[in-house]
């Protein structure tokens, strides 16, 4: 009888080698270079055509170089800068309402997504009313979610919510549907009640999609706050970059659009980071390079 | 009846299977689709049946039935004289007396080994978490899957895999094995290796098997009765009683009366995989 | 892929007789008690819903402007605003995602500045934009054509990478040269991924369409007389207090929405016919 030996290597190679090996190899490959190249293009010509030659409309776009220097200043000529606390009051301002947002719309759209896709008479009675809905622009809703809750932060957080709602909410019952029959069958099979498979079988086997689905839903927050926040509210950025444009505070422009794109990155990057570790198996086998 | 004497009644009628003049009719989007036409069968209790046909024919379909996965629409299906499904009770309840052994495997990949194999005990209630573990890596390890316990399904072998999903299936004492191809997506050097440590496990848990394939070898080798099924609909065309004593080992695929027994279905088993050929049908 | 482990889901082969487990039955079922819900909630002045104006008021608003020219018209600045920004994502996106995607070269320099700019919604770009482009037009469409781009172009890049390996290496074996290969199998094969992506992107150009209509007529970033469209539509009703007009101008949004969606769908199709038969 051959012996089970596990196909994984217990500790010949340690991780840590392996990190440095990947790095290493990567550094000899054409590929960082080349990134450099793409940046130095893209930030060159920026700056070439905005400060030095000032071509054309370019003239009257601040260039890379300014809002650096404005961004790192400790005394701003326009008041915000990495040194300035309001500029942390309004990231923290934005990066607290996506928050909320989506904590409540996982919180509600996970189990709604699960079960639409899980009972079919659940989804005939909902998903109609869902799907029409949908089509509706979340941006659209701005003026009718004013009316609706008359104070500041209801609005745009109502707004935030709505968009990742849906998004959680489509990806799981995707994720759901996508499970394939076997697996519930074989559950049957050895004897589990319809909540145990549910338990069991549909919730981690639809948890990529579902991680899939949170991603999706962070950068929606984001879209969907950005322009929530230029159009009502006070604080957050994208206050400020609306503000800063009426202002005619050009580099302070930049620095919001900047500021909102590394945090939406970060948020993206940390739910895919938490959807990893909460999928420790997927990782490994996508790692061995197999399948079913 | 005491609980002993019903223990020892459940031992000892382990899976006779009476399938009788089963229809199956479905409607599919070309339209109505006879799958199983008055197909009856009988399957004597801790015998390896083995259900032979072409792809699409509707073996599949007899095997969910059973299974309690589709319903049928004629006919009843009995085991050990209780009736599983029939024309009051189009579906049978699935459940861990009769487990299926898929194609494509189904271990989960989101649980371990160990969890997968002690899935069972531990859902139906019937032991704690720790006592199903322990049982699992006993029965593990004389299938001969020792130090694979802790990692995930995707990490081992395609032939482990399905000595693994079989181990889960047995942890649950079933009187029916129902496998459905299970050793088609292997190659034919594992193929070789897996049948003998089905027939280990076999000899050793004595259930019944219901085993499908397309295979006539594997089926002689494995099988005391081999059932030669029609394309569609499905039924029994030829049925052969392999005379080939129990224990077996791969030699016997080069005796002489393995290649008897080979001459005489595999000009059955052609006809109708040309039949099905020319047909067309798209396998299920 | 169906739902076969939802609850009472196996192959139909016996006819229900209930009327009430007809999905079209259902539908119709939940969407009438949506409206009766709303009304309710409206009539009552219920929190929340109470501010909502309720569904036959909207309906008797709706009625003189489907005669009213001026409706119409903000259909089709809004539509035109949509097609041209986003065939614009299209014809750059495709030949862009396409080179990332055949090119080691050009896609290692520009895929890590594309990855940077991603993160940074459309609606940020719009002050930019309006600094930048001498007229509101070219503004909002170029923030239409950022909303739309990144996502064709992530969809073309996933589609190319996705074709299975053995089509080019069959090809290969018949004697195709490169452009062969690139007409034949890479186009072809990227179809199916290009269509997911114009359905994704047009729902964010939609976004973005009526985000910048909105900003349009508010307060903000662009001050100006023009502009007009189904989302300038929106706010001005807000502004004037026709809370009605509010929401006849959101279902209608969400109409023209759905129907562009239908024609990418429907054109999907028209072009890939080989994906009808699942």
């Amino acid at each position: 009888m051959p012996d089970g030996k596990p196909a994984t290597s217990g500790g010949e190679i340690g991780a840590w080698e392996m990190v440095l090996y990947r790095v290493s190899k990567w550094l000899r490959s054409p590929t960082p270079y080349l990134m450099l190249v793409g940046f130095a293009l893209f930030f060159g010509a920026w700056f070439l055509l905005s400060e030095v030659f000032k071509v054309w409309r370019f003239a009257s776009l601040p260039g890379p170089r300014q809002v650096l220097l404005e961004w790192i200043n400790p005394h701003p000529v326009y008041g915000l800068s990495l040194y300035t606390p309001d500029y942390y009051t309004h990231v923290w301002s934005s990066l607290r309402r996506v928050l909320y947002a989506f904590v409540i719309s996982t919180c509600l759209g996970v189990p709604f997504g699960l079960f639409l896709g899980w009972s079919r008479n659940f989804r005939e009675f909902t998903f109609p009313v869902f799907e029409t809905l949908r089509p509706i622009p979340v941006l659209a809703w701005v003026p009718l979610a004013i009316v609706m809750f008359r104070a500041d932060e209801t609005p745009v957080i109502f707004l935030t919510t709505l968009a990742s709602f849906y998004a959680t909410a489509l990806n799981t019952m995707l994720g759901v549907q996508s499970i394939d029959q076997s697996y519930p069958r074989a559950a049957a099979c050895l004897g589990a009640s319809k909540w145990q498979i549910f338990r069991h079988i549909v919730i981690p086997g639809a948890l990529p999609f579902i991680f899939t689905g949170l991603q999706i839903s962070v950068g929606v927050a984001w879209f969907s706050l950005v322009a929530a926040e230029m159009v009502s509210g006070e604080y957050g950025l994208g206050y400020v970059i609306n503000t800063s444009y009426v202002n005619v505070q050009y580099p302070v422009i930049l620095i919001g659009m900047i500021s909102v794109g590394i945090v939406g990155y970060a948020s993206s990057a940390l739910v895919r980071l938490a959807g990893d570790y909460m999928m420790q198996w997927r990782v490994r086998e996508l790692a061995l390079g197999g399948g079913r | 009846m005491s609980e002993a004497a019903a223990a020892v009644a459940q031992h000892a009628a382990k899976g006779a299977i009476r399938i009788q003049n089963v229809d199956k009719v479905y409607y599919a989007r070309e339209g109505r689709v006879q799958a199983v036409s008055e197909c009856s069968l009988d399957i004597r209790a801790g015998e390896i049946c083995m259900i032979v046909g072409p792809s699409g024919c509707g073996k599949t379909t007899l095997l969910n039935a059973i299974a309690g996965f589709h319903d049928i629409t004629g006919g009843a299906i009995y085991l050990d004289g209780q009736m599983l499904c029939g024309p009051d009770k189009p579906k049978a309840e699935p459940g861990p007396d009769r487990v299926v052994v898929f194609q494509n495997g189904s271990l989960f990949p989101w649980k371990t080994n160990l969890d997968n194999v002690a899935f069972g005990p531990v859902v139906q209630g019937r032991m704690t978490r720790k006592e199903a573990a322990e049982k699992a890596r006993g029965m593990m390890a004389d299938a001969g899957l020792v130090g694979v316990e802790h990692n995930y399904p995707g990490e081992i072998s395609s032939g482990m895999r399905r000595r693994v999903e079989i181990v889960r299936a047995l942890m649950n004492d079933p009187k029916v094995l129902l496998l459905d191809e299970p050793f088609r997506a292997l190659d034919s050097l594992t193929k070789s290796v897996m049948h003998e440590a089905l027939l280990e496990i076999y000899y050793r848990n004595k259930v019944t098997i219901f085993f499908i394939t397309h295979d006539l070898e594997e089926a002689i080798f494995l099988g005391h009765r081999v059932a030669i099924m029609t394309t569609r609909p499905c039924k029994p065309k030829k049925i052969l009683d392999v005379d080939i004593p129990h224990p077996r080992n791969y030699s016997v695929l080069t005796s002489p009366r393995f290649r008897s027994l080979m001459e005489e279905t595999v000009s059955a088993v052609h006809e109708e995989a040309v039949k099905a050929f020319e047909a067309g049908e798209k396998e299920m | 892929m169906s739902a076969a482990i939802a609850s009472g889901a196996e192959p139909r082969s016996r006819q229900r007789h209930s009327i009430f487990r007809n999905h079209l039955v259902r539908a119709a079922i939940s969407l009438v008690a949506f409206i009766l819900l709303w009304e309710m909630g409206s009539r009552l002045k219920l929190p929340w819903v109470g501010a909502v104006p309720p569904p036959t008021v909207v309906m008797k608003a709706l009625l003189p402007l489907l005669t009213d020219q001026g409706y119409w018209y903000s259909w089709y600045q809004s539509s035109r605003r949509v097609l041209t920004g986003f065939l614009a994502a299209m014809l750059i996106g495709i030949p862009f995602g396409l080179a990332m995607a055949t090119s080691r070269i050009f896609r290692d320099v520009t895929f890590p500045v594309f990855e940077i700019l991603r993160p940074v919604p459309p609606l940020a770009w719009v002050p930019a934009a309006i600094i930048f482009w001498p007229t509101q037009e070219l503004s909002i469409g170029f923030v239409i054509f950022l909303g739309a781009i990144f996502t064709i172009m992530l969809n073309v890049i996933g589609g190319a990478r996705s074709i299975d390996l053995r089509f080019f290496q069959a090809a290969r074996s018949m004697g195709s040269s490169n452009w062969d290969i690139f007409r034949r199998i890479v186009l072809p094969g990227v179809l199916p991924s290009i269509i997911v992506g114009c359905e994704v992107g047009i729902g964010i150009t939609w976004n973005v369409v009526v985000a910048a209509e909105m900003i349009s007529g508010g307060g903000g970033a662009i001050q100006s007389s023009a502009g007009g469209g189904l989302g300038f539509f929106i706010w001005n009703s807000y502004i004037g207090g026709s809370y009605p007009l509010i929401v006849v101008g959101m279902i209608s949004i969400g109409i023209a929405g759905y129907i562009s969606s239908s024609i990418i769908r429907r054109l999907g199709l028209l072009v890939t016919p080989w994906m009808r038969v699942r």
